[in-house]
């Protein structure tokens, strides 16, 4: 079997080969769905558990504490062990609720964030599936997660749960329209929707040097929303835990707490994930003009350690947010969107189209 | 115009503000070495605690075995639950003069919520917060202890 740390086409070619000579065409294309759906929720769970792991190391350095330090050696498995103590919990139902919706809600939030997931370009050839609308499909989805989390704030019976449903379905319809308008600036200036070409047209350039100040102004506005659309600090008002016990998700206790919880940290992996492809180059590595042996250093760190380098980049800023800034008010998350960002925004692709049309662009 | 100047400032200054923040929580992010958290039960022989730690109320007494309690209850009057029971004897001084001393200072510290009241109102300065916290015990009588040890008298000179 053909594997290549630089170009995962051969090996993922090689297994289909390898699959559709032994077993008919239809057994062949299952096995390889179960193939990739099993990878994609062993990757989810591990990084799942990583980023909780990290976001707590991070959140304490910032804070100047340790962090978890107990279990496994610099507290590494305690992660691990706080996900067995979830599974084992006892699933609590409140008396009144909707049995039918109280179940279904963090389905919906967890598979939104699976179908989000699939569209994103790991390295060559590890993309599960490539087409013309990526960017479109991928804020499609991204916005289903909200109706879960709508539905599991109305069937709790629960005020609390119910006023962060509310809020977070406020704050989500709003800033969506950032991140679709941030990522439309960059649709301009890319020509494409697809991910692939996305990637390649930021062989020489990445997006955020060669857009410049339009690219730069697009990137800011997409970190800003896109903490917003994951509902975290600064924007954490949907589970402000000061206010509303635990927000939505307050009635919910062991594995279905579980999946609100790994729900969230994959947005945040999501919306890096985004950002590190369309403005930081995805699994492109870094490349300067015309310095050929620079260059060549470059190509030599294969890209899945280019695109999680960039993707772990983008999750310590978003991190360093939200344990710097204080907790907005419901007016004041939506006076930030409606008065500033959705404003710039609009100049800003007024911008791009300017600099698109005059070629002044490197 | 000026309504739109005012506007761009805002956004300008906004940044500017967050940046600064920022910059406060990154210094505290790579200069770990500052980091507060003490690794407790590891690090319990080099553990220093602060000078204004209140771990437990205690008497110094001096290697004469002085101390420079009168025995004037006046803390025990001022401990806002009770902790303090102040025992005194009366004794004939060589003058053939009859005087109050201390004779048991007795002190609960499962009582005590280390107030710092006592300490403050003491008139001669003879009891002090230590900083001793490791107070587990199997029996909760141990917990009551009498400050001044046995033998020991009141310092020549202490003003009462
Ligand atoms: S510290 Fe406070 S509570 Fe404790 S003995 Fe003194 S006055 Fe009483
Ligand atoms: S400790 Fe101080 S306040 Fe208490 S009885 Fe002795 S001298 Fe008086």
């Amino acid at each position: 079997m053909a594997f290549n740390i630089y170009d995962f086409t051969t090996l993922t070619h090689s297994i289909h080969v390898g699959l559709a000579e032994s077993f008919s065409p239809v057994v062949a294309t299952t096995i390889e769905w179960v193939i990739v759906g099993v990878s994609y929720l062993l990757f989810v769970a591990l990084f799942g558990l990583f980023l909780v792991y990290a976001e707590r190391k991070v959140c304490a350095a910032f804070q100047q504490r340790l962090g978890p330090m107990r279990v496994g050696p610099w507290g590494l498995l305690q992660t691990i062990a706080d996900f067995i103590k979830l599974l084992m919990k006892e699933l609590i139902m409140p008396r009144k609720a909707d049995w039918f919706l109280y179940n279904l809600a963090p389905f919906i939030v967890i598979i939104a964030s699976f179908m989000a997931i699939a569209i994103l370009p790991f390295a060559p050839g590890l993309q599960s599936f490539d087409f013309d609308i990526g960017i479109f499909y991928l804020t499609a989805v991204s916005s289903v997660g909200v109706i879960g989390i709508l539905i599991a704030g109305w069937s709790s019976n629960n005020k609390y749960s119910l006023i962060g449903a509310m809020r977070s379905g406020a704050q989500i319809l709003s800033y969506e329209l950032s991140v679709s308008l941030s990522l439309l600036t960059m649709v301009i200036f890319a020509g494409s929707m697809q991910f692939s070409t996305i990637v390649e047209g930021q062989r020489d350039a990445w997006f955020i040097f060669s857009g410049h100040i339009p690219a730069m102004i697009a990137f800011i506005i997409f970190l800003i929303a896109g903490t917003a659309e994951t509902n975290r600090g600064p924007f954490d008002l949907a589970e402000a835990e000061s206010e509303l016990v635990a927000g939505f998700h307050t009635e919910y206790s062991g594995v279905k707490f579980a999946m609100f919880f790994l729900a969230e940290y994959i947005n945040l992996f999501i919306i890096s994930a985004v950002a590190a492809t369309v403005f930081l180059g995805g699994w492109m590595p870094l490349h300067f003009g015309n310095l050929e042996s620079f260059n060549h250093v470059m190509d030599f760190i294969p890209p899945v350690v280019w695109f999680f380098g960039k993707v772990l980049f983008v999750i310590f800023v978003i991190m360093w947010f939200k344990w710097t800034f204080p907790r907005l008010r419901v007016d004041q998350i939506l006076t930030l969107e409606w008065k500033y960002l959705l404003p710039i925004n609009l100049v800003n692709i007024l911008l791009m189209a300017l600099v698109v049309l005059t070629k002044f662009h490197f | 115009m000026k309504s739109f100047i005012e506007y761009i400032a805002s956004i300008l200054k906004g940044l500017w503000t967050l940046l600064v923040g920022m910059k406060v929580t990154a210094k505290y992010f790579f200069t770990p070495w500052n980091h507060v958290t003490q690794q407790y039960p590891e690090n319990r022989d080099s553990l220093v605690m602060f000078e204004r730690f209140r771990g437990e109320v205690i008497m110094p007494h001096t290697e004469n075995n002085e101390h420079l309690c009168t025995g004037c209850g006046i803390c025990e009057i001022n401990c806002p639950n009770g902790s303090i029971e102040i025992i005194s004897k009366s004794i004939l001084t060589p003058e053939g003069k009859k005087k109050r001393i201390i004779d048991q200072h007795i002190y609960h510290l499962g009582m005590c919520t280390l107030c710092n009241l006592c300490v403050k109102a003491c008139p001669t300065g003879a009891i002090v917060m230590g900083q001793k916290f490791e107070h587990a015990v199997w029996d909760r009588a141990l917990l009551t202890k009498v400050l001044n040890q046995p033998g020991s008298k009141i310092a020549e000179g202490v003003k009462e």
